[in-house]
C-alpha cells in the first residue's frame, strides 16, 4: 500500500574544514514510505542533525542518491529546494520559531505567502489548520502571549497548512516540560493517525516511543533500524 | 509573478513592522537621507524660482527692446577704464534715432525714447522714501514700456513740451507716500529737493527684480522739467531705451541700432563702437553661473548627506540582517525562496529611506514656507515635479544602501542560519 515518499541510498555529507574533512554522513540508505512515523535516535555527533537538514532539503548530500517522491534532489536549483520545504515538507522546530511579532494567524499563514496563495485562500487554510491542534480560540495572539505548548501547536500548524507530504520535526519536546511534552506527542500521534507522514529527530526514548518506526545513527552511519 | 506580488505585499508589511519596532533607530539613520533630500529640494525651489522670477523680470525690461548706453550691462572686469573713456550718449539722440528709423525702408525698429536718470529723495509732508530712481522722458514712453498704469495717466505731449513739473509715480513711491489711500496721490504733490510737482498718474505694482533694481521704486517726468533741475547736460549719459518690431530678427535690430549710432557719430570703418547695445537677454547670461552656483553647491551637499545617509542605512540593515538570522533561516525552511529574502531586506532599507525623503520634503517646505514669510523676494518655487524627483532619489538610495545587505542575507546558508541563536 505504502509508496516510498524518500528514497535514500549511500548518501554522504562531508564537511571540508580544511586541513581535515568531517564525515558527518557515511553512507547511510533509509527508505521512507508514507505514513511512516519514524524516530531518529542517536548520541551527539551522530549526524542526526545533518540528517534532519537533508531531510528536510535544506541542504544536498555531498554523495550518493535522494528521491523525494521519485526526484532527485541533488539536481535541484535553490528555487526549486524552497518551493519542495514550502509544498511538501513541514517543519517543527525545538524552539518554535515563530515570529514574535506576528499574530497566530498570521504565522500559520507564512507559508502560505511564499506558495504564493490569494490572501483570503491563505486566512482560511490558516483557521483550518489552527482547528486540527486546538488552537482555534488563539488567532489573534501573539507568541509572547501563549504557553509553550501552544506556541509549539502554532508551529505545527504552520507546519501542516501547506498540507505537506512529511512533517519534519526537530526535539519538538525539548523546551517543553514533560507533561507539555506528552501533549505535543499526542498530536503527533493524532496526526499520524489521519494520515500524515512524520519524522521526529530525538534524543529522548518516550518521546522516540511515540514512533513506530526508530532509526538509530552512530558516527554516520545507521547502526539500526527497528520496527516498535 | 502572482507569488512574486504577494511576496511584495509581504515585504512592505515586514518592513513597516521592523521600521515601527525601531522607531529611534530608523529615525536616527533617515538623517542623512533627510538632510539630502530637504537640500535637494531647497536647490531645484531656489534655481526653478530664479528662473521663473528671471523670465518675468526680462519680460519687464522688454522681449523686443534694447538699451542704447554708455556702459554694456556684463561685467567689464579690467577694460572698465576704455568703457569710462567713451563719450557719453546724449538724449537728443532719440531723435536723431526715430529719424533714421523713418528714413530707413523695411525698418527692424518702431521708436527710439530717451531715458535720464538720477537718484532723488522723494518726500509729502513727513513721508518721504530714498534713493528713489528718477527718469526724465517723454510721451512716447509708454510704447517702449510693458508697465501698466493703474490710477491717472501718463505724461501728456503738452507737458513733456512744456517742461511741466509733473511726475508719474512707481507703485511702492505712491504706496508709501500715500500708504492711507493710493487714490489720494491723483492731483496731490510731492517735493524733490524742495521742488513741488504734481502726480498725474501711479504704475500697477510690477514686481522686484533680481539684482537690477526695483521698477516700483521709479519715478517718471518730462526730460526739460529733469533737465531744468538735475542733471549736468554735458557730462551725463542718457539711456535710449529703442523698441523693435515683433516680427524683425535681434541681429537685424542690433545691426540697424549700430549702423544709425556709427552714422551719428560719424565712427570711420574700422573704428571701434563707442557705445553699447544692451538687450535683456543678455541679464540671463550673466544670472547663469549663479544658477550654476547653486546647482554645484546643492548636488554637493545633496551628494555628501545622501551617501553619508546611504553608508548609514546599509550598516543598520547589515545590523539587522544578523539580528535575525535565525528568522531568515525559518522563512527559507518553510519555503522562501532566496529572492524573497532579497526583497524582504531591500524593502526594510528603502522603507527608511523613503521616511527620510518624506519628512525632508515636509522639511523643506516647512522652511520655504518660513522663509517666504520673512524674505518674500526670495524666489523658491517648489514643483510637484521636484517632489517626486525628490522621492525617485530617496528610493534609488534605499536600493543603493539595502543591496548588499540584502545580497548577504538571501545567500545565508539555511541550515546554518536555523542553528543561529
Amino acid at each position: 500500500m505504502n509508496s516510498p515518499v524518500i528514497e535514500i541510498v549511500g548518501v554522504k555529507k562531508i564537511y571540508d574544514l580544511g586541513e581535515t574533512e568531517v564525515r558527518a554522513l557515511n553512507g547511510v540508505d533509509l527508505q521512507i514510505v508514507e505514513n511512516d512515523y519514524m524516530a531518529i535516535m542517536g548520541p551527539s555527533g551522530s549526524g542526526k542533525s545533518t540528517m534532519m537538514n537533508l531531510l528536510g532539503c535544506l541542504d544536498t548530500p555531498s554523495e550518493g542518491q535522494y528521491l523525494f517522491a521519485g526526484e532527485d534532489v541533488a539536481e535541484m536549483t535553490d528555487d526549486e529546494l524552497a518551493d519542495i520545504r514550502n509544498r511538501r515538507i513541514g517543519f517543527v522546530f525545538q524552539s518554535f520559531n515563530l515570529l514574535a511579532k506576528a499574530t497566530t494567524l498570521r504565522n500559520v499563514e507564512l507559508p502560505l505567502v511564499y506558495a504564493g496563495l490569494h490572501p483570503d485562500t491563505r486566512r482560511e487554510r490558516a483557521k483550518e489548520a489552527l482547528v486540527k491542534v486546538g488552537l482555534s480560540d488563539r488567532m489573534t495572539h501573539r507568541p509572547n502571549e501563549l504557553s509553550g505548548g501552544q506556541r509549539q501547536r502554532v508551529a505545527i500548524a504552520r507546519a501542516l497548512v501547506n498540507k505537506p507530504s512529511i512533517l519534519l520535526a526537530d526535539e519538538p519536546t525539548g523546551n517543553l516540560d514533560s507533561k507539555t511534552g506528552e501533549e505535543i506527542m499526542a498530536l503527533f500521534d493524532q496526526l499520524h493517525q489521519l494520515g500524515n507522514t512524520i519524522i521526529l529527530v530525538t534524543h529522548e526514548d518516550d518521546i522516540a516511543m511515540h514512533a513506530k518506526r526508530c532509526v538509530r545513527l552512530r558516527d554516520g552511519i545507521v547502526e539500526s533500524d527497528k520496527k516498535i | 509573478m502572482k507569488q512574486l506580488g504577494y511576496e511584495i505585499v509581504e515585504s512592505i508589511a515586514i518592513a513597516i513592522e521592523q521600521v515601527y519596532e525601531h522607531r529611534m533607530r530608523s529615525l536616527l539613520t533617515a538623517l542623512g537621507v533627510m538632510i539630502g533630500i530637504i537640500a535637494v529640494t531647497l536647490m531645484g525651489s531656489a534655481i526653478r524660482g530664479i528662473d521663473v522670477g528671471f523670465t518675468s523680470n526680462l519680460s519687464i525690461l522688454g522681449m523686443n527692446t534694447f538699451y542704447l548706453e554708455k556702459w554694456p550691462w556684463k561685467d567689464v572686469g579690467d577694460n572698465w577704464i576704455q568703457y569710462r573713456n567713451r563719450p557719453p550718449i546724449p538724449a537728443s539722440y532719440s531723435e536723431k534715432l526715430n529719424n533714421s528709423i523713418l528714413s530707413t525702408e523695411n525698418s527692424s525698429l518702431i521708436i527710439a525714447v530717451p531715458m535720464v536718470k538720477n537718484r532723488r529723495k522723494i518726500s509729502k509732508d513727513d513721508r518721504n522714501i530714498q534713493g528713489v530712481e528718477i527718469i526724465g522722458t517723454n510721451a512716447d514712453y509708454p510704447l517702449v514700456d510693458n508697465a501698466e498704469i493703474e490710477l491717472g495717466r501718463f505724461l501728456s505731449e503738452v507737458e513733456v513740451l512744456r517742461g511741466r513739473n509733473v511726475v508719474v509715480l512707481g507703485h511702492e513711491v505712491a504706496a508709501s507716500l500715500f500708504p492711507e489711500d493710493l487714490e489720494e496721490s491723483i492731483g496731490a504733490y510731492v517735493n524733490i529737493q524742495d521742488i513741488k510737482y504734481k502726480v498725474t498718474g501711479v504704475y500697477k505694482k510690477q514686481g522686484s527684480v533680481l539684482g537690477i533694481g526695483n521698477f516700483d521704486k521709479n519715478v517718471l517726468m518730462p526730460l526739460p522739467s529733469m533737465r531744468k533741475f538735475f542733471v549736468s547736460k554735458r557730462y551725463h549719459s542718457a539711456t535710449i531705451k529703442i523698441q523693435k518690431k515683433e516680427e524683425a530678427s535681434f541681429e537685424d535690430a542690433t545691426d540697424e541700432i549700430t549702423g544709425a549710432v556709427r552714422l551719428i557719430r560719424g565712427l570711420k570703418p574700422g573704428q571701434k563702437d563707442n557705445f553699447s547695445i544692451n538687450q535683456s537677454t543678455a541679464v540671463a547670461e550673466e544670472i547663469a553661473p549663479v544658477k550654476r552656483g547653486i546647482a554645484i553647491a546643492g548636488f554637493g551637499i545633496t551628494g555628501l548627506a545622501l551617501f553619508v545617509g546611504a553608508i548609514g542605512i546599509m550598516n543598520i540593515t547589515f545590523v539587522s540582517v544578523q539580528e535575525r538570522t535565525k528568522e531568515i533561516g525559518t522563512r527559507r525552511a518553510i519555503g522562501a525562496r532566496k529572492r524573497a529574502i532579497l526583497i524582504q531586506f531591500l524593502m526594510e532599507a528603502n522603507m527608511i529611506c523613503l521616511i527620510g525623503g518624506i519628512i525632508g520634503v515636509f522639511i523643506s517646505f516647512l522652511i520655504k514656507l518660513v522663509l517666504q514669510r520673512f524674505i518674500p523676494e526670495f524666489p523658491l518655487i517648489m514643483s510637484g515635479q521636484l517632489i517626486l524627483v525628490a522621492m525617485l532619489v530617496s528610493v534609488l538610495t534605499g536600493i543603493g544602501s539595502g543591496i548588499a545587505p540584502a545580497w548577504k542575507a538571501s545567500r545565508l546558508d539555511p541550515a546554518e542560519a536555523l542553528r543561529h541563536e
